[in-house]
């Protein structure tokens, strides 16, 4: 028995017969806000499809809440985890309230309407996520970061108490990057929400994460705060690339500087 | 929105019972109207009443299937055909023709040799007990290629006079031969129908992939088996009973999504509604517009299908 909101031990999983993520144990606890980084190919998004019980079959244990994930019925586990999966591509024509209110089917009966209270939180959850204006639109007529902005308002609309994402930043300029994350923050901080992120900018992670998983190889590689797992001798030797490791005037975390050819 | 998709459903059901009692009046035989009710007509009222009955069940059946595939598909350019049913009913109802099997026993034949088609097309698309939907398409574009093959060689090896038959056959016709067989249809029809209403919601989740659907607390392959049965059941049965009939599964929910949005809810009201206006439509002018000839319905839903869907395509074009 842990107090851990999530816990993984020894676990194996891939596509077929291929293994992808390789003996990996952590814990989620309850208010973390744990980064996931690694190289392309490291297993990442794998290791979030078994967690998100996208890929179903996995060897070792998993437990949410001190219950094993296998034994959790997929509605239940919807109502207290949401994912905002990498980008979508098609939509038909769903308006951008639509698909927020979609965020609220895991606590709807099969032939119960959205009530007033569901309408209110995907409203709430798009005001959130900055997307309010456009909540009439057209999913298929918005930017690709208007869109990611609406997903996450849809992850949100489901209240979870602890949320998984993958890469949320990849399609958004730095402006919305921050606005996304201090809204994760600000939930994190406020509403206690547990937050696992997936993301490839290494100085996000470092900025808002306070504990850190670095993968390789399917493997975890090193785990800890921002100030354990990003020094220059990690990164290189996971990244294959050199980089200069300085700190964030700002606030005090590992920022770290690419070095390009010309300067080596 | 809400307000717009209740008018555009208000007018459709105007244009249901409109075109409902048209097609109850206008026919082969000009009877006046005043005169139709009256005791010696009621054997043609009776088999117009059937006819456009045939018509409603075929199509909110054949547009229902289409708005499932699509979801499931995430395409909504998928068409209730795309498991492979027409050909494999098709190769069927060929075979019991060259049987010399009683006309009666046709569209069991059909519907055995579809059912069949869609297990094949099944058994070549799972893997580990998952059914990954583009695969299950493609098989069933394989195995459509394949029996088509097939029915084409058997028809350049026989006589003229089945060509004919299967022409006719696979080209649709509303006319109803024989009354059990139609119900055991409507029965399925009906019955499926409800059940997709049922996963109006499935369906909403569906259309942004499988993953989406997982993390809003789906059963996916569950889901997705039970749904793809059901059309599976529904096209099987209806193609079996009159013939192969294009675009309204296609264009129709198409048209609807226009109008009425994407969500399933509303969507499937509307789809149902309007399928069934189109298809006594078509049927109307199937068998009225060269009397005493009958046209194949399936010809009329292609030359009104096309030409409408290409405005709709072009139009969609240049909304993006």
């Amino acid at each position: 028995m842990s107090t851990a909101l999530l816990n993984v031990n020894d676990m194996n999983a891939g596509y077929g017969k291929e293994t992808i993520i390789k003996n990996i144990s952590f814990a989620v606890q309850q208010g973390d806000f744990l980064g996931i980084i690694g190289p392309n190919g490291s297993g990442k998004t794998t290791l979030l499809k078994v967690l998100t019980r996208v890929i179903p079959h996995y060897q070792g244990e998993i437990t949410f809440e001190n219950t094993l994930l296998r034994q959790i019925p997929l509605r239940a586990f919807a109502r207290k985890v949401a994912c905002v999966a990498q980008e979508s591509t098609s939509y038909f024509s769903f308006s951008a309230e639509e698909i927020a209110l979609l965020g609220r089917s895991p606590h709807l009966g099969r032939w119960q309407q959205e009530g007033k209270t569901d309408f209110a939180i995907a409203e709430e959850s798009l005001r959130a996520t900055d997307t309010l204006l456009f909540k009439d639109k057209d999913m298929n007529t918005l930017s690709a970061g208007e869109r990611q902005r609406v997903i996450i308002a849809k992850a949100l609309a489901q209240e979870p108490k602890l949320l998984f994402l993958d890469e949320p930043t990849s399609h958004l300029d730095i402006g919305h990057q921050i606005q996304i994350l201090n809204l994760l923050q600000k939930l994190n901080r406020e509403k206690n929400l547990t937050i696992v992120i997936v993301l490839h900018d290494l100085n996000l992670a470092s900025e808002y994460c306070n504990r850190i998983i670095l993968m390789d190889q399917g493997r975890i590689f090193k785990e800890g705060n921002a100030d354990e797992v990003l020094t220059y001798k990690n990164i290189e030797e996971v990244y294959k690339t050199l980089v200069l490791v300085h700190k964030n005037p700002l606030s005090n975390r590992p920022y770290i500087i690419l070095v390009s050819g010309k300067d080596r | 929105m809400r307000r717009k998709s209740r008018a555009s459903i208000l007018i459709l059901t105007v244009a249901f019972f409109a075109m409902f009692f048209l097609c109850i009046l206008k026919g082969t035989a000009p009877i006046p109207p005043g005169e139709l009710f009256q005791p010696q007509f009621h054997t043609i009222l009776f088999l117009r009443l059937l006819r456009v009955l045939m018509a409603i069940i075929a199509g909110i059946g054949l547009s229902v299937s289409g708005i499932v595939l699509q979801a499931l598909l995430r395409n909504p350019l998928a068409e209730p055909y795309l498991l492979g049913t027409s050909s494999g009913a098709g190769l069927g109802v060929l075979l019991a023709i060259l049987l010399g099997v009683s006309s009666f026993l046709l569209p069991l034949a059909g519907f055995l040799t579809a059912l069949i088609t869609l297990f094949l097309v099944y058994r070549v698309a799972v893997h580990n007990g998952r059914i990954p939907i583009h695969t299950l398409v493609l098989s069933g574009a394989i195995l459509s290629v394949a029996l088509s093959a097939i029915i084409v060689f058997i028809i350049s090896i026989t006589a003229n006079e089945t060509l004919h038959d299967v022409m006719w056959w696979l080209w649709g016709s509303m006319q109803v031969y024989e009354l059990p067989l139609f119900i055991i249809v409507a029965v399925i029809v009906t019955g499926g129908v409800a059940l997709v209403f049922f996963f109006s919601r499935e369906l909403d989740i569906f259309c942004l992939g499988e993953e989406e659907a997982v993390h809003a607390g789906i059963s996916v392959e569950n889901v997705k088996k039970i749904l793809l049965g059901i059309v599976s059941l529904i096209t099987a049965s209806l193609v079996s009973l009159c013939g192969v009939i294009g675009f309204v599964g296609l264009i129709i929910p198409h048209m609807m999504r226009l109008c009425l949005g994407a969500r399933h809810r509303q969507l499937l009201i509307g789809t149902v509604i309007a399928s069934s206006v189109f298809m006594m439509a078509c049927d109307l002018i199937a068998r009225t517009a060269f009397a005493p000839v009958e046209i194949p319905i399936g010809v009329i839903t292609a030359l009104l299908g096309a030409p409408l869907f290409i405005i709709l395509l072009k139009r969609k074009q240049r909304i993006q």
